[in-house]
């Protein structure tokens, strides 16, 4: 068995939903080779080639992967990815972007957020907004899965010496053109990966009073996270929801403020190890999966947080 | 030009799903069945293309059980001009919905396809990238903003670390993110009108298409539950426990 990563990168940087992914791999058993599809990543190939555990990089260098467009990379992942056992790209926008169309063109059924490696062919996954885990079973001869990061614990970034290989092979479908981006600049740590995470609600009120957030968060090296209400009330940009629908964390610490703990927000932080409740409606649902719930204003219990921690 | 919109039957979002105690599968006996979300959000976009001149026919598809009639007048009753349902009580994966939509886009030729980015029963997040790839079309994933010029369509969409501008030429496939619109609700009259819009009934064999699955669900579990947490009387309380008891500050 051989199984190819998709390497997640900016072709900069690695993305560290890359670690996360490899482990998974290696759960699963056999050589791991990551392709690396971009425009002069050979900083990203490099950095991949040191993942412990990964025997080779393949680094496709071409002007159509510049940004990662899935009508040009997932050709290219399909062509190579037919000799492998495995293909694994992390669950971020990018994986579930490109892999559906990777699994179509192979005509297999891809496995979306795989959370455990059962065995080779079986997986567990998340359904109905994590109100349940099913098993499933794949007898595709390529299995295409996408892996929740927060399920597997990252492999160590350095330790491997893998060879870097260069792929030719350029695929250009002609039918889509990156236009422009727009990035949310931020000095936190990145919600997925950071270990506390501080998130608001409709309880904020409004954007301003994120302030009060932001202080405790850098008090704590924590990231800032939102609920869909706060997001669609424009009290913060969208790619600070936590959710079925935005991002998927599971830190050490999540504390909830002003967060009633809707069945989607619930689906994308219960699997924090600690999770705190501030909320001054004691009947919340966030109550009931709150290690620690505090019934407070919490314009009075955030300042006060901030200054005892 | 014609849009084709896709809609799924699923249980409705605010309802907590219990598992089945033989572990094959959540029960979805008498439980309140909905459209998608994201789906809704689907026609909602399709309809504003229509009401800016931009689309002249809304043709929306469900592949599904024959009660997803309902959803489909619900599309109806909301602008949609017809409707097709592809008859089917199997529990289908992505890959044989997507095929069984290609089957209709082949059939209809439409100028822009319209899906949510996710169903909230399943989670794949897989339908509209692999009817991309079946088609050959350009996808514009997780859309916040469409705006269709001439032969292409420029879709912004909502990425890991904010927003990203694709332009796609037409024919494209477009899945809708939360944020893309507000749907509207059916008006009364509008739901009376919307049980005379035409609404067939097609079948995979009908269109040669091949539901065959290479994934099988071997059992549903219910989530480790968590254990009961204990409600703190201040501030200084909460920090003791994080501190000393969780040890997680």
């Amino acid at each position: 068995m051989t199984i190819l990563v998709i390497a997640e990168h900016d072709n900069k940087v690695l993305a560290p939903a890359t670690l996360n992914t490899v482990a998974a791999a290696a759960k699963i058993g056999g050589d791991i080779h990551v392709l690396v599809a971009g425009q002069g990543a050979g900083a990203v190939a490099e950095a991949a080639a040191k993942i412990a555990g990964v025997s080779k990089v393949l680094n496709a260098d071409n002007a159509a992967y510049a940004h990662q467009l899935p009508e040009n990379v997932a050709p290219l992942v399909a062509e190579l990815g037919a000799g492998y056992s495995h293909i694994l790209a992390a669950a971020t926008s990018n994986g579930k972007n490109i892999l559906p169309r990777v699994a179509a063109q192979l005509d297999v059924d891809q496995i979306s957020e795989i959370i455990s490696v059962e065995s080779a062919d079986t997986f567990k996954r998340p359904i109905y907004a994590g109100n349940a885990i099913a098993t499933v079973q794949s007898n595709a001869a390529v299995k295409v899965i996408t892996v929740r990061a927060t399920g597997f614990d990252p492999a160590a970034a350095e330790g491997g010496s893998a060879a870097v290989e260069a792929v030719s092979a350029a695929h250009d479908a002609g039918t889509s053109s990156f236009v422009g981006e727009e990035l949310a600049k931020s000095d936190r740590p990145e919600l997925t990966a950071a270990k506390i995470v501080v998130s608001g609600g409709r309880g904020m009120q409004n954007g301003d009073n994120f302030k009060h957030l932001y202080a405790l968060a850098d008090k704590l090296g924590a990231a800032v996270g939102a609920s869909r209400a706060a997001v669609d009330a424009g009290f913060v940009p969208n790619d600070m929801q936590v959710g079925q629908t935005g991002k998927i964390v599971a830190p050490q610490l999540y504390i909830a403020v002003g967060i009633s703990g809707a069945i989607q927000h619930l689906a994308g932080m219960k699997d924090s190890k600690v999770i705190v409740a501030i909320n001054k409606d004691e009947e919340a649902p966030i109550f009931q999966v709150a290690d620690y719930g505090l019934v407070a204003d919490l314009f009075e219990a955030v300042p006060e947080l901030e200054k005892l921690v | 030009m014609k849009i084709l919109v896709s809609v799924k039957r699923v249980v409705d979002y605010n309802v907590k799903v219990r598992v089945k105690a033989d572990n094959s599968g959540v029960d979805l006996a008498n439980v309140k069945m909905s459209m998608n979300p994201f789906c809704e959000i689907a026609v909602e976009e399709a309809v504003r293309l229509k009401e800016k001149g931009v689309a002249t026919e809304i043709v929306v598809v469900s592949v599904g059980p024959s009660t997803a009639q309902e959803q489909l007048r619900t599309a109806l009753a909301l602008g949609a001009d017809r409707a097709i349902l592809v008859e089917s009580a199997e529990d289908l994966t992505s890959l044989a919905v997507a095929k069984l939509l290609k089957a209709v886009v082949d059939k209809e030729q439409p100028q822009l396809v319209i899906l949510g980015k996710q169903a909230i029963d399943s989670d794949n997040n897989q339908t509209g990238q692999v009817l991309a790839a079946l088609s050959g079309y350009g996808q514009g994933t997780f859309a916040s903003k469409v705006e269709i010029s001439g032969d292409s369509v420029a879709v912004t969409r909502e990425i890991d670390g904010g927003a990203q501008t694709v332009s796609l030429k037409l024919p494209a496939i477009v899945t809708t993110d939360l944020r893309l619109n507000e749907p509207r609700y059916a008006s009364l009259p509008n739901i009376m009108k919307a049980k005379k819009k035409p609404l067939e009934v097609l079948t995979p064999d009908a269109l040669g298409v091949s539901t065959a699955s290479t994934n099988k669900t071997v059992k549903v579990e219910a989530p480790a539950a968590r254990s009961a947490g204990i409600k703190v009387k201040s501030v200084a309380e909460l920090v003791e426990k994080l501190k000393n008891e969780a040890k997680v500050i």
